[in-house]
């Protein structure tokens, strides 16, 4: 029924070409643009931070590419179907955490990978199938939702989030909880409850302090003085302080920018990348990916708000904020105002996995917009 | 209302939703501005500091060393220079497995097997693309079987270093110094700026006092440089730029010795390995021509990677090789200080030309029993002021020290320069020692001790018990004599060197307070005297006599341990480090003089016969006979 309307849809409306081949493949033509400037900026400037390595180029253009077959396989599924299978992608998605937990493979340092053929971080999954999760258990429960309901979801959110934690993956975790927490609030969690949370804001983050690994703790205790360690803890976020402050209003100029080429800058493909534009491109060339940024965010929560029903209105909400949040936490601990964290700079960073998950993120962003452009004809 | 009956209202509902994105986009907005605001604090307002960091980053600076001084002698002789050593370095990172090539250097034996284990540390704690010293003293063998297999051994090369060297060795090494690594008491002494910590410093000799001339001026150029300290080379547009600051480093200033090498080779040999001293100086400018110190040491040795257990070696010798007697040794004068005295007496008018006193071969003060020995148990018989001198006599100069009795003797010795630093360019010179009434109040502590009595000043009168001078005192007085009071002060440097236009700076001469003596009669006397000593009746007229030109000496024995008062001093019964200090001074020719010698050789048993040729042989040398 829904299903072929797309047809009627098509004869009854003249349509432009090129939107029509979006239609067809139910793409988001904005979202769309926007994502691919920022990965054609990314790229420039991967280029360049990674000392104009060919190799490395041409490593994140095939994952840039699996991640667009991705966002287009994804946003030809209904979002009915994404809802139904909710629940069983939370509980698959837990079960391999567990088992990460138990016979992962350690990298840097950190148990993450699941060795099933391919290598994947079963974190990456819990990033879409928290919130999904989260709207399925609310969408047919009244809202605002209950105090037990709260409760409810709050298990829910923590399990994975604590065991991505452990990891430890705290970076990760911090997106997954807050994914999931967001749906609370696009839920309308009255205000009370709000503050009531905030009153266990301080008992709580300082259990948390007594769950961080020393590393962790290190990173706060860096962020509220780096130079108490220069040579040490504090050098990554020392180095791309400077990094971003000598670029100035217009920066040093593509491949120019010496904290990025003489490496002194940490990291500075992944998760510093935010400070390479700095350097090279000044305030101007970070003001504009934080526009780029802007735009998809406003364009995504358009699309939330107008989604046709509660369950792709939270995670369409869900998955738009959480971009957002990506976007603030990397830019936040990069120029020094939270601890360093390991989360990239969305579409920018080198790296594969999170850029299919967000990509697939996107896809289910497109996939409820086609799907209430068809409910509203 | 229950919660499991779903009564939704829909537009409610939306109306919460549509609510909610927009707080969220509101706190989203205010958080985006809080990082825009961040970033026009560090890159607009803090621009200029942050720019200045990462300049500081990626500019470093590297000292360029400035090649030390060559020490010549008076003649031009080379005494310290600056050769090429070649020190073997790996660079790990061009090393295909450095394992291996370890084991290669071994088969050649070009590193040691004790070594590995701190090589394979040094290089696990340094940089790859650093360079790690294997070894810095190949030989010329090794030098070639390593130039030979060259080829074998990828990021092993062989890397020239300036070092030290003495090309004379033992035969200047008191003189010249030596040069080693810096250590915490050199380093609160230098200009820290101008080292380099893998320098070297001079430690003793003219390589320590003259280390700021010697040394120069270090340089510097800076280079971009990565993360790690790598150099990278310069881009095309940087090539233009002229933002990287160069400063060639001032090579350090060469200088001139008084020191005549010929004279100082034969010194050295004259002393034959004993224990002793020589100094020469030209009595008519102070110009030091030779300062001997024996036994010596190889200055060159202290380039090599000096175990521990070599420099014990010299230190606990107990020749002590490594100290300079010339200028840190204090011997008791002894009968040197006679023609001093002699003067004192004369111009005090103790006694005259003319007046006799007898010498029965003892001496007692009025009151007391004590005899105080002439070194000629018979006696002098009677002898007068020249005879004294000539001869020896002890006797006399008790009777006549005395009358001058001994802040007098004091006064006319310090007038001479003993009991005073000569101030020459050796660090750590002595003081000596000439006593006084004063003196005594001062260091003694027990009030029984301050007093001077009257058999201190006898035996004062022939330049022992508290009394002590350096071999340069002594024959910087000699030279005070040989002028007939013109003093100099004693200097080791002929002149500074620019090393860039050869231009010379000569060291003048410094003149010092003249001795007063009223009567020219008064020096020719005791002269005289002091001739006879050398060529006439005197105590080493073997030594001068048929010598094609005139000189003046005088001898001293001094005793190293008392001789009891019934006791015969027996030299076949005593250890030899027991035995009597030989000492002579000498200068020539009698009436121009141009030299004037110091010698002392430590249990040498006699002035005259063994001091004494030494003395003569040096002036021959130095005269051109």
């Amino acid at each position: 029924m829904l299903k072929d309307t797309s047809n009627t849809w098509h004869s009854k409306y003249s349509i432009k070409d090129s939107d029509l081949t979006l239609q067809l493949f139910k793409l988001d033509g904005p979202l769309l643009l926007l994502i691919s400037i920022a990965f054609l900026l990314g790229i420039f400037v991967l280029f360049s931070a990674s000392n104009e390595s060919t190799e490395v180029l041409m490593r994140q253009l095939f994952r840039i590419g699996i991640a667009f077959i991705a966002l287009m396989i994804t946003a030809q599924i209904s979002p009915d179907l994404i809802r139904r299978i909710s629940p069983w992608s939370y509980f698959f998605g837990v079960v391999l955490l567990s088992l990460v937990l138990f016979l992962g493979d350690i990298g840097q340092g950190a148990q993450r990978w699941l060795d099933i053929g391919i290598r994947f971080q079963p974190s990456e999954i819990m990033k879409l199938a928290v919130p999904m999760m989260v709207a399925w258990y609310l969408h047919e429960r009244k809202l605002p939702p209950s105090g037990k309901n709260i409760l409810n979801i709050f298990i829910l959110i923590l399990i994975p989030s604590i065991l991505i934690a452990k990891q430890p993956d705290l970076g990760t975790s911090i997106l997954v909880f807050t994914s999931g927490i967001l749906i609370i609030f696009l839920a309308g969690i009255p205000f009370r409850y709000i503050s009531a949370l905030s009153l266990f804001a301080i008992p709580g983050s300082l259990l948390l302090w007594k769950f961080m690994e020393d590393y962790q703790r290190q990173r706060v205790i860096t962020l509220l003085n780096p130079d108490i360690d220069p040579l040490g803890a504090g050098y990554n976020i020392i180095q791309s302080k400077i990094a971003i402050g000598s670029g100035g209003l217009f920066g040093k100029g593509w491949t120019n920018g010496s904290q990025v080429q003489l490496e002194f800058l940490p990291e500075k493909s992944t998760d510093f990348i935010f400070a390479v534009i700095g350097e090279e491109f000044g305030l101007l060339g970070l003001l504009f990916i934080l526009i780029i940024y802007i735009l998809i965010i406003a364009r995504s929560l358009y699309i939330a708000s107008q989604a046709p029903d509660l369950y792709s209105k939270l995670l369409a909400g869900s998955i738009s904020l959480t971009f957002f949040v990506y976007v603030f936490v990397n830019a936040a601990m990069v120029i020094g105002l939270i601890p360093i964290v390991g989360i990239p700079l969305p579409l920018i960073s080198y790296g594969g996995t999170s850029m299919v998950t967000l990509m697939i993120g996107f896809g289910i962003l497109m996939s409820i917009n086609s799907n209430q452009k068809l409910l509203s004809t | 209302m229950p919660e499991n009956i779903h009564i939704k209202d829909h537009g409610k509902e939306k109306t919460l939703f549509l609510n909610r994105i927009l707080i969220s986009s509101l706190v989203a907005l205010f958080l985006l501005i809080i990082i825009i605001i961040r970033l026009i604090q560090l890159q607009v307002f803090e621009y200029d500091t942050f720019n200045q960091k990462a300049q500081g980053n990626r500019i470093n600076l590297r000292a360029t060393l400035s090649p030390r001084g060559t020490i010549f002698d008076r003649n031009g002789n080379t005494l310290a220079e600056n050769i090429t050593a070649f020190e073997l370095m790996i660079t790990p990172e061009q090393v295909i497995n450095i394992e291996e090539t370890m084991n290669n250097l071994l088969d050649l034996e070009l590193i040691n097997p004790i070594q590995i284990d701190t090589i394979r540390k040094k290089i696990q704690k340094t940089q790859k693309f650093r360079s790690i010293t294997l070894r810095s003293d190949l030989n010329d063998q090794e030098i070639a079987r390593f130039a030979a297999n060259r080829a074998n051994f990828p990021g092993i090369d062989l890397q020239p270093k300036l070092i030290r060297h003495y090309p004379h060795k033992n035969y200047t090494s008191h003189v010249v110094g030596y040069v080693g690594s810096i250590n915490k008491k050199d380093q609160a002494r230098l200009n820290q700026s101008f080292y380099n910590p893998n320098e070297k410093t001079g430690k003793t000799g003219t390589e320590y006092f003259k280390e700021t001339i010697l040394h120069g001026e270090p340089g510097y150029y800076q280079f971009i440089a990565n993360a790690r300290g790598r150099e990278i080379p310069l881009n095309e547009n940087q090539k233009n730029n002229t933002f990287l600051e160069n400063k060639p480093a001032l090579p350090g200033a060469n200088i001139f010795l008084t020191i005549d090498l010929n004279l100082q080779i034969l010194a050295t040999n004259l002393l034959d390995g004993r224990r002793g001293s020589v100094v020469a100086i030209d009595p008519n400018n102070g110009e030091v021509l030779a300062l001997v110190s024996s036994p010596s040491f190889d200055p060159n040795i202290f380039n090599e990677n000096l175990t521990t257990s070599k420099y014990n070696e010299l230190q606990s010798n107990i020749d002590q090789p490594l100290f300079n007697r010339a200028v840190l040794g204090t011997y008791s004068p002894g009968s040197i200080i006679k023609p001093i005295l002699g003067l004192a007496a004369l111009q005090l008018g103790v006694t005259n030309l003319t007046q006799r006193h007898i010498c029965k071969g003892h001496y007692s003060l009025p009151g007391n029993t004590h005899r105080y020995r002439d070194w000629l148990s018979s006696g002098h018989g009677s002898v007068n002021l020249h005879k004294a001198i000539s001869q020896s006599c002890d006797v006399f100069f008790y009777e006549v020290g005395g009358q001058i009795g001994i802040d007098r003797m004091h006064n006319y010795l310090d007038q001479f320069g003993l009991g005073q630093k000569t101030n020459i360019e050796l660090a750590g010179e002595r003081t000596g020692l000439i006593p006084s009434t004063k003196w005594k109040k001062t260091m003694f502590s027990k009030k029984e001790d301050k007093n001077w009595f009257p058999g201190e000043t006898v035996i004062a009168s022939i330049g022992q018990g508290y009394m002590l001078a350096t071999p340069l005192q002594l024959a910087s007085a000699t030279a005070a004599l040989a002028t007939r009071g013109n003093r100099f002060k004693p200097t080791l440097i002929s002149a500074i060197e620019n090393p860039i236009n050869n231009e010379k700076i000569f060291n003048e001469s410094q003149e010092l307070t003249q001795i007063k003596i009223d009567s020219q009669s008064y020096w020719e006397e005791v002269i005289s005297a002091m001739h006879n000593v050398m060529q006439g009746s005197g105590t080493a007229r073997n030594v001068g006599i048929g010598a094609p030109y005139e000189m003046a000496g005088k001898s001293g024995t001094v005793q190293v341990i008392s001789v009891g008062q019934e006791e015969e001093y027996d030299r076949e019964l005593i250890d030899e480090r027991f035995q009597d200090h030989a000492l002579f001074v000498a200068f020539a020719p009698l009436n121009n003089p141009e030299i004037a010698v110091a010698v002392i050789v430590e249990n040498g048993n006699s002035g005259s016969r063994v001091a004494a040729p030494i003395a003569k042989s040096i002036m021959d040398e130095y005269l051109g006979y």
